[in-house]
C-alpha cells in the first residue's frame, strides 16, 4: 500500500516567476491534493510554518490564490552549519472551472497542513438528466 | 585535435574537473543570490534522505530543524545516541473516501528516518524537541567542556 513506502526528498520549488513581489524573499509552491466529490472541492496544500493568522485565501472570478507567509525561525545569533532547505512565502493560484459557494468556504490549518472546502454552488452540482423516449 | 591538457585546470589549483565546476557554480550561486536576495544563497549539497535538516549552533546548543507537515508529535520517534540524532516516523494520509475524483496528489505519504551526527559533542540528556505548524525543532545542548568559558586572569 501507498502508506509504507518510504518517502522520497522531495526539494521544495521555487516559484518561478515571482512576479509582482513587493516584499524581499524567496517563494515557495506548496503540494497540493485537490479532489472533488458531488458537492465540493477539497485543496489540501502543505504549508509548514504558516500559522492561521498568516493565510491568506482568495477566490476571483474563478481564479483560488492561496499564499501564506513564514517567519523566519532562527535566532540572530544562530551559526548555520548544514543548510539543506530554505524557508520562505508560499504562493498558488488555480483556476476552478466550477462555479463555488464562496459564503461556505472553509479553512483550516492543522500541522502546517491547509484544508480548503470549497462548495459547490447549486447549479453546478451534477443533474440527472432523464431522456424522454420520443 | 584537442590538446590532450584540456581537462587540466592543475592551473586553478584543482585535479579534479568536476569539483572545479562545483565550486564555480557555487560561486555563481552565491553571487545571483546576493543580487536577488541581498544574501548569499546556503543551501549545501543535501543529504538526499528525509526530511530534509538544517542545523544550526550558537554557543550552548545546537538546533536541528525540519519541515513534516501533517505530522503530529505522537508519530514522531526522536533518539540521540551519542552524537548521533535520528529522526523517524511515518506519513499517514488518510483515504478522502471512494467517490472522489482526484485533479492533483502531490503530497505522499510513506516512512522516513534520518540520522544526522552533530559535529561536536553534546549533553544528550537534555535534548528538547517542539512541534509546532509543522515545524520540528531539536536542540541538543553541547557539552560543558565545549561550552565557552571565561577565564579569569588574578
Amino acid at each position: 500500500m501507498a502508506g509504507t513506502k518510504d518517502l522520497k526528498v522531495k526539494e521544495k520549488q521555487e516559484m518561478k516567476s515571482p512576479a509582482e513581489q513587493t516584499t524581499p524573499g524567496l517563494v515557495f509552491t506548496p503540494d497540493v491534493d485537490i479532489f472533488e466529490s458531488e458537492d465540493e472541492i477539497t485543496l489540501l496544500a502543505d504549508m509548514p510554518g504558516v500559522t492561521s493568522d498568516h493565510v491568506t485565501i482568495d477566490l476571483n472570478e474563478g481564479v483560488l490564490t492561496i499564499s501564506g507567509e513564514v517567519k523566519p525561525w532562527e535566532e540572530s545569533d544562530e551559526k548555520d552549519v548544514i543548510v539543506e532547505f530554505e524557508i520562505g512565502k508560499y504562493y498558488r493560484q488555480f483556476t476552478l472551472s466550477e462555479i463555488i459557494d464562496q459564503e461556505k468556504i472553509e479553512a483550516k490549518l492543522e500541522n502546517g497542513v491547509l484544508r480548503l472546502t470549497l462548495p459547490k454552488a447549486e447549479k453546478a452540482k451534477p443533474r440527472k438528466i432523464t431522456v424522454n423516449a420520443g | 585535435m584537442l590538446p590532450r591538457g584540456i581537462f587540466n585546470f592543475s592551473g586553478i589549483g584543482s585535479a579534479n574537473p568536476f569539483t572545479e565546476m562545483e565550486r564555480m557554480r557555487r560561486q555563481m550561486d552565491a553571487l545571483s543570490g546576493m543580487l536577488v536576495r541581498g544574501a548569499p544563497w546556503r543551501r549545501e549539497q543535501s543529504a538526499g534522505v528525509f526530511p530534509l535538516l538544517n542545523l544550526t549552533e550558537d554557543k550552548d546548543s545546537y538546533y536541528v530543524r525540519a519541515e513534516l507537515p501533517g505530522i503530529g508529535a505522537d508519530e514522531l520517534g526522536i533518539e540521540i545516541i551519542d552524537k548521533t540524532l535520528t529522526v523517524s516516523g511515518e506519513r499517514k494520509i488518510p483515504e478522502e473516501g471512494e467517490k472522489v475524483r482526484y485533479h492533483r496528489r502531490e503530497r505522499e505519504a510513506g516512512r522516513f528516518s534520518r540520522a544526522i551526527t552533530l559535529p561536536g559533542e553534546v549533553d544528550s540528556q537534555k535534548t528538547r524537541a517542539t512541534m509546532r505548524d509543522g515545524l520540528l525543532m531539536i536542540t541538543v545542548p553541547k557539552a560543558e567542556a565545549l561550552k565557552p568559558r571565561q577565564i579569569t586572569v588574578n
